[in-house]
């Protein structure tokens, strides 16, 4: 077994996750044969391997970073458009400092 | 007018003779993908408006004798996991249900600024996980050949379109085969091009590391087309690459004799029988074209689907922590905010999304980061290794791209791991960031379409276009449509 359905309680809490009873089953089943499959790896020895975080290639250090030049921004009343509650140009969310 | 089988050649054609003007051709494509959509959901929806605005930009610079652009009037279809300003932009998912981006990925902008017309926003699995678009909140979509099979995934919405003749070419994209393996299930042209070719700017992401945004095109030329007027460095996506971008498409000479190909023995173990055939078939045509065609061993393969599946929902579940109720139109109500985020997130993902966060928090958590998220970009770097040393030998790598061709909608939606070992030949491109591609080959006795797959190395797309296209030329294609 490895994870029960407590691990994944706290896995989904550390994830902000709500999941249901029936999703916690469901999901401990399916991450310990998941998990299980992913063992293969430790036949492989990578003592000596570099990690890969991404595909690079050469170029020079800096030439990623464009021109200091201001562009125009989106705009406050664009950027929050999308949001469920906004209000006097912010984003609202339920209160968290109790005055 | 009839739209269905049109390809960019003809449609360029088409303007330059005025049988039709390319507002036309957008009403045509517009009428005819609306009524044919029923039959496979491949368009979550379109945008009239956004079409005929462009079509009328082509018709304005043809009249005043100007160059509208090598797409000027194709009617494309764009994967709802690539923004578009003022369209609605899901990622198949409830919780963007609502969400109308305030910006265009700059892959649209280019292709619009070279005169293609965007009919609509495509089905895909939700934030492009999966690989039957079974996983969309907005129903499955049907492969236009065999309506009661799955089309592939992620990018099902958009094979199915380019497959149905609803779009003459599509956007999709690609983490782990998202638009390989539905241009085989459909039997139509998708390729994933070098990681950095083409900017992400405006791709929802799903793993930054692997993403990719590729074409579908009815042929091998429509298909380079749209990766050449894509691709190339762009300044809001620090990873899009520098390295200047050929023209495919003048360099398709149909010439590939002495072409050295790699045929990977990893690749061809655990084949469905009649898919092996097709191959086989294929790579015999290839040989009479002049290929040299040989043996080689990518040893890590066997590895490739842990390690993606770690690197992937790792990435995944950092990459979907950003959808907690406060920017993105849904919020659920609960008093707190921590309360807010989770039953945001709980009622707003779909199973499979809300496996891959688990999976993703699990292998990166305390304790557990060095066993598997560390351990498997070690194994990356093995993975990408292989290929380095299979290019010192060989010019492209041929291989299948599905073990199996389309298979039954529901069949394996119950079985989370046999759905993630389904994307084996295809997974490996990715974590190597090399360009690779699907092309039709053949149909199953049953009649569902076989792809073939072209690997070839980082920014060598030219190889890798040169021999599908001779292969297309050669009769490879047929009875693939």
């Amino acid at each position: 077994m490895k994870i029960t359905e407590s691990q994944v309680r706290d896995v989904a809490d550390l994830a902000n996750l709500n999941l249901t009873d029936s999703e916690i089953v469901r999901l401990a089943k399916d991450m310990d044969e998941i998990l299980t499959h992913m063992d293969a790896l430790d036949e492989l020895d990578t003592s000596t391997v570099e990690p890969m975080a991404q595909v690079l290639y050469q170029s020079d250090e800096t030439a990623t970073l464009r021109a200091d030049e201001i562009v125009p921004p989106l705009g406050n009343e664009t950027a929050l458009a999308n949001a469920p509650l906004a209000g006097a140009g912010y984003y609202k969310v339920p209160k968290v400092i109790e005055r | 007018m009839i739209t269905e089988s049109l390809t960019i050649d003809q449609v360029q054609a088409g303007l330059a003779t005025r049988k039709f003007s390319a507002v036309e051709l957008a009403q045509s494509a517009l009428s005819f993908a609306q009524a044919e959509n029923p039959k496979t959901n491949a368009y979550l929806h379109f945008c009239p408006e956004r079409a005929l605005a462009a079509a009328e930009r082509v018709d304005k610079k043809l009249a005043a004798g100007e160059n509208a652009g090598p797409l000027a009037g194709v009617p494309l279809a764009v994967k709802d996991v690539i923004v578009t300003k003022g369209v609605r932009t899901t990622c198949g998912s409830r919780l963007l249900e609502r969400y109308v981006p305030p910006y265009d990925a700059t892959a649209v902008v280019r292709l619009e600024q070279a005169g293609a017309v965007i009919l609509g926003k495509t089905n895909c699995d939700e934030f492009a996980m999966g690989s039957s678009n079974e996983n969309s909140a907005f129903g499955p979509v049907r492969n236009p050949v065999a309506p009661d099979r799955v089309p592939g995934g992620s990018s099902g919405g958009s094979a199915a379109a380019v497959a149905q003749g609803t779009a003459v070419a599509a956007l999709g994209s690609d983490t782990g085969g998202s638009v390989r393996q539905p241009a085989s299930f459909c039997g139509v042209v998708g390729v994933t091009p070098t990681y950095g070719r083409v900017s992400r700017y405006g791709l929802v992401a799903f793993a930054s590391s692997l993403d990719h945004i590729g074409p579908f095109g009815k042929t091998v030329r429509d298909a380079a087309l749209l990766l050449e007027t894509m691709a190339g460095r762009d300044e809001c996506d620090s990873t899009s690459a520098f390295a200047p971008v050929p023209s495919y498409t003048a360099q398709l000479d149909g010439k590939v004799a002495g072409l050295k190909i790699g045929l990977p023995r990893e690749y061809f173990e655990g084949l469905a029988s009649e898919s092996g055939d097709r191959i086989h078939q294929a790579i015999a045509l290839l040989k009479k074209l002049g290929c040299e065609a040989r043996e080689i061993s990518l040893p890590a393969t066997k590895y490739a689907v842990p390690c993606y599946y770690i690197i992937a929902t790792a990435e995944a579940s950092s990459n979907l922590a950003r959808y907690d109720g406060v920017r993105y139109t849904t919020r659920a109500n609960e008093d707190t905010l921590s309360g807010m985020y989770r039953a945001t997130r709980g009622e707003g993902f779909g199973a499979e999304c809300k496996r891959r966060i688990m999976l993703g928090t699990y292998v990166l958590s305390h304790g557990y980061y060095d066993a598997y998220y560390l351990k498997a970009q070690k194994v990356r770097a093995l993975i990408a290794e292989d290929f380095r040393k299979a290019f010192t030998k060989v010019d492209a790598i041929v291989a299948p791209v599905s073990p199996f061709p389309a298979f039954k909608i529901g069949e394996k939606v119950d079985d989370p791991l046999q759905m993630y070992l389904s994307d084996i030949y295809t997974i490996t491109g990715d974590l190597a960031g090399i360009p690779c591609m699907s092309v039709p080959c053949g149909k199953t006795s049953e009649g569902l379409p076989v792809g073939m797959q072209i690997l070839a190395k980082h920014f060598d797309e030219t190889t890798m276009f040169r021999l599908a296209d001779a292969f297309e030329k050669a009769g490879g294609f047929a009875g693939s449509n």
